[in-house]
């Protein structure tokens, strides 16, 4: 069979998967078969339509599905039905079951929910447009995804451990957590900085730390990830820089930045400089990875985040996706080729608990991007067209009660990752809604994704849900929903002016807010927190702590730093800067220069505020 | 006798940005028929002191989950006391582990929900410990 009905190589450059009139294979007869039972089908359940080429019954209407119809397929249907109807539902979650996005659930999917479905166009091959089911024929045959858990805390040398610690137990990427200062643009020694030096990441505020940070780690060999967005270029300056004093070109650097201003905006909140300036700072970023950075992924769109503040599916789906097109609208506008900067982007899904709409999403997601990017955007490169990944399990659905049974519910969300697709994942370790994760944690967690890979069998075939009625129902119903949010987007002048008028923060704490109600009144259930409920529970896991050295080691570094560096080459630096932003040059050369001559992240982000302001949002719930 | 509503503000000190937390429990309170004043993100313990006297509120919810509670709400707390504004009941929630939360709740501070809390038990701690602390006041009166 193999090659039988298998498509040339090449083919996936050239565009659409429609099933071809010439060279009648089983595949392309298999899918007229299928066509024609659908379109039998279709007419059967539109009552008034006219039925399917050759079926129309002679008095020109079909049935509807009540009644004998004729159809056994829909009369088994009705039979089921009918006794499904009559069984009582066994408590209020079970009557109408609704995911974690309130998306009431099919009792039942069968062939009637896929009719007239073009099963080559809208589902076809792995490694084929539209990408449904896969952005590589081979899978996970040649490569597993990344194992990549997000990891920073206290100074960089707490963390360039930890590092070490994960890549010795297995782990095949590295990412790294910041903390609140330098997510912010404040160094350590800021008086904002008070109290959260260290707390939830890293403390990067100079090259030194970032070398640090990567001690005896090989930049050129390893693949990191940065998830840092209001001062994503400095911080990319920041590893280019360490990777040029240890001579290696940026070439060679692999990785992804975060660099995702939009859904901080959106969600995170973690924004710096207003919306517009912000957008040129990542242009600025795309631009400088065409030229500097053929390895590197320049935005990590992330759907993660807006998911965590309160999203549904779909708006994680829509709202992440339309501020990929507002990058590559931004990318475009600045005059640089979509297929010279496209295969850099990638994404970042969260992996939430509801199994069945999770893969759904991912598999929307690569159709959705592949459809747009190359009909609407024009882009000719099928590497434009592929939606790579990213996905976290859900901070948002582990417990404080009973944190054990987060690793459960961890594991059952990465694999909805591993069977949506993913290229790389991180798992939560159970501690987390407690404190950042202790080394115990993090390694269940870590051990989590072996298992799935290596024991369960879920790597070996591809989309494995794939062809699933439901499935395939639930794929189709978020793509309508997401077209349906971007059309809302674009009559209201597009992301960036929805983001400006909260548009789109609006949706999500409403649906923030319709989870919690639905969470009261028991239409969801939680283990732990609204039933099975230990009473008295006292959480004993050993936590992590992080005290006040890490911050009071931080002043020290920064002092040594200001007082035996060369002054005015620093300041010339920062001024190169300053002329730079004025200017609307591209920054990143000129932010090279200024980390490798010892300016600070928190001086090149108050030159940088002098030039662009700083954003405030107009609060609202 | 009518008692004017329970005024509650509720703020996101530090640099933390998630709001989800902070927003659902605003609305939550709100509906439960207080009025309810957001700072929005990023206030300092000055601005939510400075905040909380000017709106005269009769409790402060603080909102955090970045690790800065032991420095963020002390710090509130003196500077309630030091304005002479601590009938205001300061109260909150976010990721505080429980040894810590002791500590807060000894230093002063009102009960502090972590996860899974539900809006009803927030509603109820605050219309009841605000009840508390009018009656006091009016007896001390």
């Amino acid at each position: 069979m193999a090659g039988g009905g298998r498509r040339s190589g090449g083919d996936a450059g050239r565009g659409s998967g429609g099933a071809r009139p010439s060279g009648r294979r089983w595949s392309d007869r298999l899918v007229d078969k299928v066509k024609r039972l659908e379109a039998d089908l279709d007419a059967a359940r539109a009552p008034g339509k006219p039925a399917g080429p050759g079926k129309a019954p002679a008095g020109g209407r079909a049935r509807a599905s009540r009644g004998p119809s004729g159809d056994p397929l829909l009369e088994a249907r009705r039979r089921w039905q009918e006794g499904f109807d009559a069984a009582p539902p066994a408590g209020p979650d079970r009557e109408k079951p609704v995911t974690v996005s309130l998306r009431p659930m099919p009792p039942l999917c069968d062939p009637t929910d896929l009719a007239g479905k073009d099963h080559l166009a809208d589902i076809g091959w792995p490694g084929e447009f539209p990408y449904t089911r896969g952005i590589h024929r081979s899978g996970y045959r040649s490569k597993l995804w990344t194992m990549r858990q997000f990891a920073g805390f206290g100074t960089a040398k707490d963390t360039n451990e930890r590092y070490k610690f994960l890549l010795a137990n297995g782990q095949t990427g590295l990412s790294v957590a910041f903390d609140l200062p330098t997510l912010m643009g404040y160094d350590s020694d800021h008086p904002s900085s008070e109290g959260e030096v260290g707390m939830c990441g890293v403390a990067i505020s100079s090259i030194e730390d970032m070398d640090l940070l990567f001690r005896d780690i090989p930049l050129d060999r390893v693949s990191t990830s940065m998830t840092i967005n209001g001062p994503a270029a400095i911080l990319l300056a920041l590893y280019v820089a360490v990777a040029e004093e240890r001579g290696i070109p940026s070439e060679k650097l692999r990785g992804t930045l975060q660099n995702d201003i939009l859904k901080e905006f959106i969600a995170q909140k973690e924004f710096i400089f207003p919306p517009k300036p912000s957008m040129k700072l990542v242009v600025d970023t795309i631009e400088f990875g065409v030229r500097r950075m053929p390895q590197w992924n320049s935005v990590s769109i992330s759907g993660y985040h807006i998911r965590e503040a309160g999203s549904t599916a779909a708006q994680e789906l829509a709202f992440t996706i339309a501020d990929g097109f507002g990058y590559v609208e931004a990318a475009m506008e600045r005059g640089i080729d979509v297929d010279a900067f496209a295969p850099r982007l990638s994404f970042f899904w969260n992996a939430h608990l509801d199994f069945f709409e999770e893969i759904a999403k991912y598999r929307a997601a690569r159709r959705i991007w592949a459809r747009h990017m190359r009909d609407r955007y024009r882009a000719k490169d099928p590497r434009s067209w592929l939606m790579r990944f990213h996905t976290q399990t859900a901070g948002v659905s582990l417990t404080a009660q009973q944190p054990e049974n987060n690793i459960v519910r961890t594991a059952i969300e990465a694999l909805a990752g591993i069977l949506g697709g993913t290229q790389s994942l991180h798992t939560n370790s159970m501690d987390e809604t407690l404190a950042l994760p202790s080394e115990k944690a993090v390694k269940i967690a870590l051990r989590t994704q072996q298992v799935l890979a290596h024991e369960h069998g879920v790597a070996s075939v591809q989309d494995p849900l794939g062809g699933s009625w439901l499935l395939e129902k639930l794929t189709d119903d978020l793509e309508r929903e997401a077209e349906e949010y971007f059309r809302r987007i674009r009559d209201q002048g597009g992301v960036l002016a929805c983001v400006e008028k909260g548009f789109q923060q609006r949706e999500i704490a409403r649906s923030a807010y319709d989870y919690q109600r639905a969470l009261e009144r028991g239409d969801r259930v939680v283990v732990g927190v609204n039933r099975f409920v230990e009473e008295g529970e006292r959480i004993e896991i050993p936590l992590l702590k992080i005290g006040k050295e890490a911050e009071r080691e931080q002043r020290r570094r920064l002092k040594r730093l200001r007082s035996t560096r060369d002054g005015a080459a620093a300041r010339g630096a920062l001024d190169a800067v300053r002329r730079d932003a004025k200017a609307d040059r591209n920054l990143m050369p000129g932010l090279v220069a200024a980390v490798r001559a010892r300016a600070t992240l928190g001086e090149i982000v108050e030159v940088l505020k002098g030039v662009y302001g700083v954003h405030e949002e107009t609060p609202e719930f | 006798m009518t008692e004017r509503r329970i005024r509650v503000l509720i703020c996101k000190p530090g640099l933390d940005g998630h709001d989800r937390g902070a927003k659902v429990v605003a609305a939550s309170l709100r509906d439960a028929g207080m009025e309810v004043v957001y700072t929005g993100l990023r206030q300092t313990p000055e601005m939510v002191v400075e905040t909380a006297i000017q709106e005269d509120v009769d409790a402060v919810g603080l909102s955090l989950h970045s690790a800065a509670h032991m420095t963020i709400f002390p710090r509130v707390l003196k500077l309630l006391r030091k304005r002479k504004a601590d009938h205001i009941l300061l109260t909150g929630g976010g990721i505080i582990p429980d040894e810590d939360r002791r500590e807060l709740e000894e230093m002063g501070v009102g009960r502090l929900f972590g996860p899974g809390a539900t809006s009803e038990e927030i509603v109820q701690y605050i219309t009841a410990e605000v009840g508390r602390r009018r009656a006091a006041a009016r007896a001390g009166a």
